[in-house]
């Protein structure tokens, strides 16, 4: 057993220092696909709008009044849109971008009648999640998703995203439950599965829609296995998009989950 | 080769003999024609290629009559086809005639009754949401408080359609979809499926995108082995240990995405080639390759050094040689068990064809300690490919990266070796759209196994088994 001790002072401290330092890592992630407030040159009405919409798998793409929006949480990253109209759409940058409060949010730009829905979600937020601030238990449901996020959850446990040392961990039982991460395009089987859990956590509790599938149901939405997402069986706070969403998205969400940090990314202790 | 046969019966019958003289059963599928009421199953028999020529995977088909709802049971004759029909039941409801067990597998079913009974024996229901981070899958141990006499399956909780979502799809939607089919196999399940559709457009990916496969095929298959080596560890209470593989595990994912932006591969594999070279310059990538090597070889050697870690893997689960090959074992699972057919040797594909893919070596103790030696095997010979495929990289950097590749119609199938073992598409096309489109992942014919390997075996022992099959449950129920 000895060989594990040294093995275990091998490569020094490998973990983040996210959030309170940056971490180059997170900072060079590429999120969801973005309009660009001004496009590379000036486009023609007519040619902006041809096939803009049908370039995207999921419709996360729209265009109302010459103004083009992307939802992105229904983005999976394909990145047809950047690669085919690199003038109008771009990444966005930073793996913690795509966590919102309200679904609206994550539609960029934003819709001027969300401002204050967002407001009043984030006020209500930080005063459920008060008490919890320094030591959360996090419960993880799948609820139908491709195997992907549960790695990325569990990657969280690891050295080097290290889950622990901003006092949070992951519970067996949803009794003991704060945080409820649901991953997965909801499927129909797990509706009943993911509301006896909700309903076995005890108050106050928040729910992380986990990856662009429990947001929407990604490429899946409309199939009728699925619910598209899993807004309709859980209350949900949290909306986190990515195709799965990287470690520090997962991270930064739970963060904001337990007011660690707010969605735009100041601590607010 | 695809044949029709009027005659269920005669079909099965000639399954059973191939079978019987070597073939491997590699899957059942049930379709059903859009304009009339006509259902064709199609099963899958890979053959081994004799000599140069490679071998292929063979699709026998026959046509029910019209309004037919039952049909004789292929199961009894080739036991490998339990779930394959279990699923044609649920999705089709055609009843297979002198089926062992046709209860529902990816729909929704009444509670199992208990399959042993006596003197104290009772059953422990685990899942569907389970403890830690896992995907939703419900067991349901029937035990007398020790040992493991029985273990039921019920996997239909995740069961998300995505068979019927292909359907409409044009082929750049298609690879997305299967990309996310069974995510922690991405890159293989987006091969089989550009292959099955390359075949249908008669398109030939060009030589340097063979290589871009191959680099991101085998950093899968390597994170995919660090993860069960790494489950293994966290079973065995190896604190270090699995924090060290964590850390390993995640310096492939992070060099994938220094490699493509995606940790899982993804977006780098597209119908006739891939969508871009590396964006590491190839002589850093030569070097992150071999500075992983030498650190995972070092971790591994450690691991098969820790006697009690071994002593929770020797003869833990074993799967014997016989079942292995009757069943057809894919991956690393039929490797422990003496029985090999890996696509990139018997049916190579991509730059598998040019690249020395060394054999499997041979094991037959099946157990969870042989599925871990093939597979840190498999790891060594990965990390051999990828410096292989990277220094040949280098020479053909300006070359072109994918063909034109726009099937007008017709069906094939592809396949890949994931980590998992062999995955199989079988896909239909017309008008460029997808008709049809069947994936057939290593786990779901392999998790049935799960059954079969408990003799002996008691409750601590479970996760031993469950981590060491390696499988994923998004890929079962699909």
């Amino acid at each position: 057993m000895s060989i594990w001790v040294l093995r275990g002072l091998r490569d020094g401290v490998v973990t983040t220092r996210w959030p309170a330092r940056p971490d180059p890592y997170a900072d060079a992630w590429r999120g969801p696909a973005r309009p660009l407030e001004q496009p590379a040159r000036p486009l023609e009405q007519g040619e902006r709008l041809t096939g803009i919409t049908d370039l995207c798998p999921t419709g996360a793409i729209t265009v109302t009044d010459g103004t083009v929006r992307v939802d992105q949480g229904r983005c999976i990253l394909c990145g047809r849109c950047v690669a085919e109209r690199p003038g109008v759409f771009a990444w966005s940058g930073g793996a913690t971008g795509p966590a919102a409060l309200t679904r609206e949010q994550l539609v960029i730009p934003e819709l001027p009648e969300t401002d204050a829905t967002i407001q009043a979600a984030r006020a209500e937020l930080a005063n459920r999640t008060r008490a919890l601030r320094r030591s959360v238990h996090v419960r993880h449901v799948d609820a139908g998703s491709d195997g992907s996020e549960e790695w990325e959850i569990q990657a969280l446990l690891g050295p080097v995203y290290d889950l622990h040392r901003l006092g949070v961990f992951i519970t067996a039982s949803p009794r003991h439950a704060d945080v409820l991460l649901v991953t997965g395009a909801g499927a129909r089987g797990m509706t009943g599965p993911l509301r006896t859990t909700y309903d076995g956590m005890p108050d106050p509790k928040v729910v992380i829609a986990t990856g662009t599938d429990a947001v929407s149901g990604g490429l899946l939405a409309g199939g009728e296995s699925v619910t598209d997402g899993v807004g309709g069986t859980v209350p949900v706070d949290i909306w986190l998009a990515g195709s799965p969403p990287s470690p520090f998205g997962i991270l930064n969400a739970l963060l904001i989950a337990v007011g660690y940090l707010t969605p735009d990314g100041r601590k607010r202790r | 080769m695809t044949m029709t046969q009027p005659d269920v019966l005669a079909l099965w019958k000639e399954l059973e003999s191939r079978v019987a003289a070597g073939d491997r059963f590699a899957g059942l599928s049930a379709a059903r024609a859009a304009d009339h009421n006509l259902v064709t199953l199609s099963a899958y028999l890979a053959v081994k290629g004799e000599g140069e020529a490679g071998g292929d995977v063979d699709t026998l088909a026959v046509t029910l009559p019209p309004g037919a709802t039952r049909y004789p049971a292929l199961t009894p004759r080739v036991g490998a086809a339990f779930w394959y029909e279990r699923v044609i039941h649920d999705q089709f409801g055609l009843v297979p005639e002198g089926h062992p067990r046709l209860a529902p597998l990816i729909r929704p079913g009444d509670p199992l009754p208990r399959h042993v009974e006596g003197y104290g024996m009772f059953t422990i229901p685990h899942g569907p949401v389970r403890s830690g981070v896992m995907e939703s899958i419900e067991y349901l141990v029937e035990t007398p408080g020790e040992a493991i006499p029985h273990l039921n399956m019920r996997v239909f909780y995740k069961h998300r359609g995505v068979r019927q979502r292909f359907t409409g799809m044009t082929m750049p939607d298609g690879v997305l979809l299967a990309e996310r089919t069974e995510g922690i196999a991405s890159v293989a399940h987006a091969l089989a499926f550009c292959h099955a559709v390359e075949r249908i457009a008669g398109c030939e990916p060009p030589p340097v995108a063979g290589l871009v496969r191959v680099l991101h095929a085998e950093l899968e298959r390597i994170a995919n082995h660090l993860d069960v080596a790494m489950r293994l560890a966290d079973a065995a209470g190896l604190a270090v240990a699995t924090a060290r593989l964590a850390l390993h595990k995640e310096r492939v994912m992070r060099l994938v995405s220094r490699m493509c932006g995606s940790r899982f591969g993804r977006g780098v594999v597209v119908p006739g080639g891939v969508s871009a070279l590396p964006r590491l310059a190839p002589a850093e990538l030569a070097a992150e390759i071999g500075q992983l090597a030498s650190q995972v070889a070092s971790e591994a050697a450690a691991l098969m050094a820790t006697s009690s870690f071994l002593d929770r893997l020797r003869g833990t689960g074993p799967l014997t040689p016989v079942r292995a090959r009757t069943h057809g074992a894919l991956g690393p699972i039929g490797k422990a068990a003496g029985f090999a057919d890996d696509h990139r040797l018997a049916r190579p594909y991509d730059g598998y064809r040019t690249l020395p893919v060394p054999p499997a070596r041979a094991h037959t103790a099946g157990d969870a300690m042989a599925r871990l030696r093939v597979r840190w095997e498999e790891v060594d010979s990965s990390f051999g490919l990828l410096r292989l495929a990277a220094a040949e990289l280098t020479e053909r950097a300006g070359d072109e990266l994918r063909a034109s590749c726009e099937p007008a119609g017709g069906r094939a199938l592809g396949w890949a070796e994931a980590p998992q073992g062999e995955v199989l598409y079988d896909v239909s096309v017309a008008e460029g759209r997808i008709v049809r489109c069947y994936p057939r992942s290593a786990s779901f014919h392999n998790l049935v196994l799960m059954h079969e390997v408990f003799a002996g075996d008691i409750l601590t022992d479970f996760p031993f088994i469950e981590a060491s099959f390696g499988l994923s449950v998004a890929g079962v129920a699909l």
